[in-house]
């Protein structure tokens, strides 16, 4: 008993010391700063510190850790935080109030908006186009990695009717390639999602003929493969053969992917059309004025555009309640939409940068926050 | 073992009587046969997930697993980076757990010692039973509950380490009781006898006889009943939320934790990565998920190993 | 009224609840002992820690009221709305359907996962648990023991990457023999599908969840066997395999029941294993092989919380609500069968 006693005491010990260890040698430096890069020029030293609480869409999320990454190392006492709960979930949490900004893959509905100028004190909310990104529609053949396909091939293939990799539709649209005999599995993604959204939007407004469903956020068509997030959809293409999906294009990796028919030319994807289409689009009506929505030209013939795009805002008040918080916003959405931001995002998510006249715009709209 | 043993027998038309009386035993004894076999691979097959569960998680975590990996957090960790850590999920868990466990802890032992020492008549009869139905309640529900509970308070999109700790405290409690009341039970009345035979108030026996002789066992159940929450992601996926840096204080701001670190950095999937560019992966958040589950296993295992020693080397001697 | 184990073996506890039924609180002897009274301010603090416990124990019943009236609350909204407004407010509620009609096909697909779970995991837990018990050598059982009970250890979300990663692809071909052989069963209509996220693979995941459960309790069981009762089957000649026909099996059978409920229990609130390896669809379907025809209510949660609005999270609560009696009913039966086998096991 007597040994038990002391053997418990020391086990006691051990698991203290363990513990007390534990906490001690953990740190949040896990990137060494390194003289070049990061130290502030003296000029530009940053006198802010806080905090900065925002919660969104998850497409953000990559561009997002970036960007706080690199306002972080420019402002070292600010902290910033970003919880990739969803769009929904992100307007909901900002307009309660409980973050200071969000990402969100669509504009706020109608009941948001009313509810936005509750939040914003005397002001309105804010609605940046800061993330731009293209979708690809990413598939899986054995030694294919690209094929030509107009959207009513895409939206053949999505709905189920066009079945089989040979079918005449696709053999049409690229005569140099040989296509195996092989059925076609679509993809989609299992959740709602801002991606599905603009994937069924282009689809409608492009081929409504071969796509007879609304956009939704939702998949509209029963029965097929599907998974949860980008991730997955990527993961369930990869695992099977003649799959096909649809994707952040950053996330497509190796797997092969589709260019579109805009107009009378293919036009694969990349970051530079993905934005060229966004220039050529118009912006939506009767909004707020700090709120630049862009209305998604997906029937554009504009020559090297790709309308298959996601377009991510980033929400903000032009008022807050205290200086703090808006002093943070803005200062980080400067940041974003700065061409360093943008850039920044552009490498570690694969976005497209924004224009300049678009920057000058957005940086009007930061500039008046208060 | 101690079945008859068969001896061949003489080969004529007329059976002898030993035949008589063996006749069936050929099949008897394929099937005995066959049934063992059956029964040996059913345990073979069952090592084969075991097996290449093990293998799949450690070859592909062991690559990313280092020191470093273990003791920094993902602040400022962004894109193809080679770098980042989960020292901000493992403090998360064993907060977050943590907590769980000093709720569920006193209300687990308190509970069984109700159960074991005072109980009688139908409220005890109905503890016992909704003990057990409690430890079916299924995680994801124990999340949305603690989440209803804090939410209806304090607004929706609430997210903080306790929010976590309440939905575990569920899911943790039972098991708790079980294994307490189990210890309890195992402790001779004739200790207890002793005891009131020396004076000792009932309340003290308790504390000094039964508890401190069931101790070991105690400590068993609770390191048990820990590394049965400590992998659980539905919950804390709904309640404590995501961050990249380190969060020490559970009632204020989300918390990361290990395993909703593993499933986030599975579902954020590949990097896309210039071509050329040498410090970049692109499968660096899926080998942070292995490494991440490959912490996770170890860490439950080796707080089931540790029960397990203490159960054995501190265990109480018993009438046996 | 002897079945409480020899030694203490920690499994997960809650299989050592059925495993070994401990005389509950009501068995004679058992029962509160009464100690000598004692001085009477003395006696205050032995009132305080009796109060302190019964308070613990009523906190069992206060939590699990809390859950369901919780629960209720937040879904109430769910609960009141009209299908109209159900389907105007969350994009993937299906059109034309009420709450229930939503929530009745992934019921379904919840207990089909299960009972496949359930279908492969009791014959193999039986098999292992057998040759723990009775086959393998008396002093490799515990280690053979532990290394099932390794398999509890694992999380789920690291199940569902496995699932993904190592178990889908093998079995891919599998299941394209089986649509190809069997087919014409309805269970296994083609075409199978590529990747293999279906239902199936779900059930074969959830079988190895749940397999240290059953088998540590079966394990249990089976060792409680009467001695005397397997040596007179074999006294009379009966082969290993008969003695465990005639006496191991029928002793074991109600806790092996029991031991399946717990199972099913764990099966029904899987959650990411699921949402990770399961092409979901809402659908009655019964073809196991194909994709997109099934979903599980906890698998939808997580799936569908992330970007819910209010409506749409008092809808899943609700689905959670559904959920959440599904398994306190399977639980309770489970109960039921432990507590007619006491008085049965009493007997003997």
């Amino acid at each position: 008993m007597k040994l038990n006693r002391h053997s418990r005491m020391a086990t006691v010990a051990a698991i203290g010391a363990l513990s007390l260890t534990l906490a001690a040698c953990g740190s949040d430096n896990a990137v060494e700063d390194d003289a070049a890069g990061s130290t502030p020029d003296a000029e530009q030293a940053s006198t802010l510190s806080g905090q900065l609480e925002g919660a969104g869409a998850s497409s953000q999320e990559s561009a997002m850790q970036a960007w706080i990454a690199g306002f972080q190392s420019q402002n070292p006492d600010v902290s910033v935080a970003y919880d990739p709960v969803g769009s929904g979930g992100g307007r909901t949490q900002f307009l309660e109030g409980g973050t200071q900004f969000a990402g969100s893959d669509a504009a706020l509905k109608d009941d948001e908006l009313a509810q936005a100028a509750d939040r914003c004190v005397s002001g309105e909310v804010a609605e940046l186009p800061l993330y731009i990104s293209p979708i690809a529609v990413i598939f899986s053949l054995d030694g294919i990695d690209s094929l030509n396909m107009s959207p009513a091939t895409v939206a053949g293939i999505f709905d189920q009717k066009i079945t089989n990799w040979n079918a005449p539709e696709i053999a049409a649209e690229n005569p140099d390639v040989t296509l195996p005999d092989l059925a076609i599995t679509p993809v989609n993604r299992s959740d709602e999602s801002g991606t599905t959204e603009n994937f069924t939007e282009y689809l409608a407004a492009t081929a409504p003929e071969a796509w007879p469903h609304e956009a939704s956020g939702d998949w509209p068509v029963a029965g097929g493969q599907s998974a949860q997030g980008t991730s997955g959809v990527v993961q369930t293409v990869t695992d099977g053969q003649g799959t096909i999906g649809y994707a952040d294009a950053s996330k497509a990796g190796s797997l092969g992917t589709v260019a579109i028919k805009v107009g009378d030319e293919y036009v694969p994807y990349s970051p530079e059309a993905a934005a060229a289409v966004v220039d050529a689009s118009p912006r939506a009506e009767g909004r707020p004025e700090a709120s630049l929505v862009v209305e998604l030209d997906r029937t554009t013939t504009e020559p090297g555009a790709y309308p298959l795009v996601l377009v991510s805002y980033s929400l903000a008040c032009t008022e807050y309640e205290s200086s703090e918080d808006a002093t943070l916003v803005k200062a980080f959405y400067s940041y974003i939409a700065s061409e360093e931001g943008q850039q920044a995002a552009a490498e570690a998510a694969g976005s497209a940068p924004i224009s300049d006249e678009l920057r000058t715009e957005a940086l009007a709209v930061i500039e008046a926050i208060a | 073992m101690a079945t008859l043993e068969q001896s061949a027998e003489p080969r004529s038309d007329r059976p002898t009587t030993r035949e008589l009386l063996t006749r069936g035993d050929t099949r008897r004894k394929a099937t005995d046969r066959v049934m063992a076999v059956v029964v040996t691979l059913a345990f073979v097959v069952a090592l084969i997930p075991l097996l290449s569960l093990s293998w799949t998680v450690l070859s592909n975590g062991i690559g990313r697993l280092s020191p470093y990996f273990l003791s920094v957090s993902m602040r400022g960790v962004f894109g193809g980076m080679d770098a980042g850590g989960i020292y901000h999920a493992i403090l998360g868990t064993v907060l977050v757990t943590g907590v769980a466990a000093l709720i569920s802890v006193p209300i687990g032992i308190m509970t069984a010692i109700y159960l074991v020492e005072y109980g009688t008549g139908p409220l005890a009869r109905a503890v016992t039973f909704f003990v057990d139905v409690m430890t079916g309640i299924p995680s994801i529900v124990a999340g949305l509950f603690a989440y209803s509970l804090f939410s209806l308070f304090l607004g929706p999109g609430v997210r903080f380490g306790v929010v976590g700790s309440v939905a575990l405290s569920v899911l943790m409690i039972p098991v708790v009781v079980r294994s307490c009341e189990e210890m309890l039970r195992l402790v001779p009345n004739e200790l207890r006898e002793a005891a009131y035979a020396l004076g000792v108030p009932k309340w003290l026996a308790i504390l000094k006889v039964v508890v401190r002789t069931a101790i070991a066992g105690i400590v068993t159940g609770v390191m048990l009943a820990v590394a049965r929450v400590i992998g659980e992601t539905a919950p804390l996926l709904v309640t404590v939320g995501v961050i990249d840096s380190i969060n020490t204080n559970v009632f204020e701001g989300r918390m990361m934790t290990l395993p909703v670190y593993v499933f986030r950095q599975y579902a954020q999937g590949l990097v896309p990565c210039a071509d050329g560019a040498t410090d970049c992966i692109a499968t660096i958040n899926i080998d942070r998920a292995w490494a991440a589950a490959l912490t996770l296993i170890l860490i439950v295992m080796l707080l089931n190993l540790a029960a397990r020693m203490i159960s054995k080397f501190f265990a109480p001697r018993t009438g046996h | 009224m002897s079945n409480s184990p020899q030694l203490a073996r920690p499994t997960a506890a809650e299989t050592a609840a059925v495993a070994a039924p401990a005389p509950s609180s009501g068995a004679p002897g058992d029962g509160p002992r009464t100690p000598v009274r004692g001085h009477p301010h003395r006696d205050r603090a032995g009132r305080a820690f009796s109060t302190a416990a019964t308070v613990a124990g009523s906190t069992i019943l206060v939590t699990l009221a809390a859950v369901a009236v919780f629960l209720v609350l937040r879904a109430w909204p769910a609960l009141s709305a009209s299908p109209e407004e159900l389907t105007e407010g969350i994009q993937w509620f299906p059109e034309g359907t009420t709450l229930l009609g939503f929530v009745g096909p992934m019921l379904f697909g919840t207990v089909l996962a299960s009972v496949i779970a359930l279908a492969v995991a009791v014959p193999v837990s039986t098999g292992i648990a057998l040759f723990i018990s009775h086959y393998a050598p008396r002093r490799m059982a515990n280690a053979l023991g532990y290394l099932i009970d390794l398999l509890a250890a694992i999380p789920s979300v690291v199940y569902g990457l496995w699932g993904v990663a190592w178990l889908a692809p093998r079995l891919q071909p599998a299941w394209a023999w089986l649509s190809e052989t069997l087919g014409f069963i309805p269970l296994f209509e083609g075409p199978a599908a590529n990747p293999p996220r279906v239902i199936l693979t779900v059930g074969i995941v959830l079988a190895v969840m749940i397999l240290p459960i059953i088998t540590a309790v079966a394990r249990e069981v089976f060792l409680q066997t009467p001695r005397l009762h397997e040596e007179a089957a074999l006294a009379l000649g009966a082969t290993r395999w008969e003695m465990i026909r005639m006496a191991v099996l029928p002793f074991g059978q109600s806790g092996l029941i029991s031991a399946s409920m717990l199972g099913l229990g764990r099966a029904l609130g899987e959650t990411m294993a699921v949402l990770m390896i399961l092409s979901p669809g809402l659908t009655y379907s019964l073809a196991l092989l194909q994709a997109g025809q099934h979903q599980t209510i906890a698998a939808n949660i997580a799936n569908q919380f992330p970007e819910a609005n209010p409506l749409g999270v008092s809808t899943l609560i609700a689905t959670g609500l559904a959920l959440f009696v599904i398994t306190l009913a399977v639980n309770m039966a489970a109960r039921w069968v432990v507590a007619r086998r006491k008085d049965f096991s009493g007997a003997n």
